[in-house]
């Protein structure tokens, strides 16, 4: 497989917009008029602003299919775009497969930033549509596997999270990276209950995060991320339990250690820190072996169970980072 | 009407068209296609909500007729067990019909290694064999007191239900907690009564003593 690297565009300091200049962008166009927006530029675009892959009508988004990641080689049929986006756990929404879908729907998405902090050269607030750029967009067919034992086959849209890493240069300290999701209790209505600790927090060793698998999704189905699964960007690592892909992400801090999780906090007995899809080693409540397909019914309409595959069937592309790791002390 | 037909003719069809409601609401959605795309799990958490709720209904007829002095109600106290026990059995139908595809190993890999499963399985149990010795006629086979002491084990089923419910759920939730400090006041007024009784006795005693 033939992976193409973009060049990166190598900025000196000097043209960098000043950090307080950036996060006030905003506020800095509405004066300066039109006249100020060479001044504004985001870091690393070399010229007048491209054209956002966020529509600013309809919610049509494509990206570039990928010859391995598709149904095809994947053998089996996505689940529908209606599955996909009514039946999902987003707790910050509700703790009902049906309430994220329900109560999801006013959720603001737009302006949308994202915090880059910790042992990083390019430490900032940036827009979305600086990190993510429409012609990077890909378009990859998944397994997704939830820990309670139930999956699906989802088509997402994103960039591989390496490519966004690497134009942020970490340094040499960041062994870790540490994503926040949005805490705003006033449109999460979940967040004023104690499920969990909010905001949700999720992590990466860094080859992890750098793995080619590893995706910041921002659609579905040939459509922009619908809000209930974790609009307007999230993460997707699909040889992970579900709970790891962390939806509507405004942080991401390069750390040098292993940094909490949520769910980890919230009971590190059934969530370990890596939490691989594994088919040997139980969650506490119940088996891993077998798993659940929602949208793949058989005769009588009901959802297909079939036996879960080490690392999700992405064992060949992540095995290697676990070698020697005992996955049943790191799970 | 006398109080007789008015309870057989009005009341007991009252309750029973209760009872039945949230079953004729669940057939409901899944005619109109409401059951989403795990109609398993929608199934198996609907009837698993109707299965508590009725089980703390029935308990709390006693209080209510403690506190209230309604004697009337003490004669729905049955009905309400038996529908316990039958939002239990679609619970359990559902979970291994619809969820388990009747995988029998599975299920039983389940209920001996999983916690939660055991305790639900408990309480299912327990229901169980009060529903089967809950006519009249049982009442007399087995005598009063044997009969009683069976019955007592549903304190034991009021507290596994919720117990089943909190640990089948991830993270910390509020709705199980709820059922399980329902269960709680319901069983801690009956603890409340026993305590007053005894200390009844024991002065009645001692009066006997000094006079």
């Amino acid at each position: 497989m033939i992976i193409r690297q973009r060049p990166l565009h190598p900025i000196p300091s000097s043209e960098i917009t000043p950090k307080s200049v950036f996060d006030d962008r905003r506020r800095v166009l509405k004066t300066l008029g039109f006249g100020g927006l060479a001044a504004t530029m985001p870091l690393w675009l070399p010229g007048p602003a491209e054209a956002a892959w966020r529509p600013t009508e309809g919610k049509a988004l494509s990206g570039t299919p990928h010859p391995k990641y598709n149904a095809q080689v994947l053998g089996q049929e996505p689940a529908s775009l209606e599955v996909v986006s009514t039946y999902n756990n987003f707790y910050e929404f509700g703790l009902g497969k049906g309430d994220p879908a329900e109560h999801a729907g006013k959720f603001k998405t737009t302006p949308w930033t994202i915090k880059v902090e910790g042992a990083v050269e390019k430490p900032g607030t940036y827009d979305i549509d600086d990190l993510i750029k429409a012609e990077d967009i890909e378009d990859r067919v998944y397994r997704f596997r939830c820990v309670e034992a139930w999956s699906m086959v989802v088509p997402w849209l994103g960039v591989p999270l390496a490519k966004v890493i690497k134009r942020l240069n970490p340094t040499s300290k960041a062994k870790y990276v540490y994503f926040e999701t949005v805490f705003d209790p006033d449109q999460m209505p979940g967040q004023r209950r104690p499920t969990l600790e909010w905001p949700y927090k999720e992590g990466l060793r860094m080859d992890e995060a750098m793995n080619p698998l590893t995706l910041l999704a921002v659609g579905v189905h040939g459509q922009v991320m619908p809000n209930q699964n974790g609009a307007p960007i999230r993460l997707i690592v699909p040889w992970k339990y579900g709970f790891k892909s962390i939806k509507s992400i405004v942080l991401m801090r390069f750390v040098e250690k292993e940094p909490p999780t949520s769910w980890s906090v919230a009971n590190g007995r059934e969530y370990g820190f890596y939490s691989n899809v594994n088919p040997n080693v139980s969650h506490p409540r119940w088996s891993q072996a077998t798993e659940k397909k929602i949208g793949l019914n058989n005769i009588f309409g009901l959802p297909i169970r079939q036996p879960t595959l080490m690392f999700n069937g992405y064992e060949e592309e992540v095995a290697a980072m676990y070698a020697g790791m005992d996955l049943r002390k790191f799970f | 009407m006398n109080k007789e037909t008015r309870l057989n003719w009005v009341f007991k069809p009252l309750v029973h068209a209760a009872a039945l409601g949230p079953l004729v609401w669940l057939i409901w959605l899944g005619l109109g296609g409401q059951f989403g795309p795990n109609p398993a799990e929608f199934i198996n958490r609907y009837t698993g909500d109707w299965a508590i709720r009725f089980l703390l209904i029935a308990l709390a007829v006693t209080p209510l007729r403690g506190i209230t002095g309604l004697a009337l109600v003490m004669r729905f106290r049955r009905l309400l067990g038996l529908y316990a026990f039958f939002y239990v059995l679609l619970h359990v139908s559902s979970y291994v019909a619809l969820d388990q595809y009747f995988a029998w190993g599975a299920i039983w890999q389940d209920i001996v290694k999983r916690t939660y499963i055991t305790v639900g399985m408990l309480a299912m149990v327990i229901l169980t064999a009060l529903a089967v010795t809950s006519p009249k006629a049982m009442v007399k086979k087995m005598g009063g007191r044997n009969w009683q002491r069976l019955h007592k084990l549903v304190y034991v089923a009021a507290i596994a239900a919720p117990v089943h419910f909190f640990m089948m759920r991830k993270g910390f939730q509020i709705e199980p907690l709820v059922y399980g400090g329902i269960a709680g006041l319901l069983l801690a007024y009956r603890a409340g009564v026993w305590i007053r009784a005894k200390a009844r006795t024991r002065a009645a005693r001692a009066d006997a003593q000094t006079a």
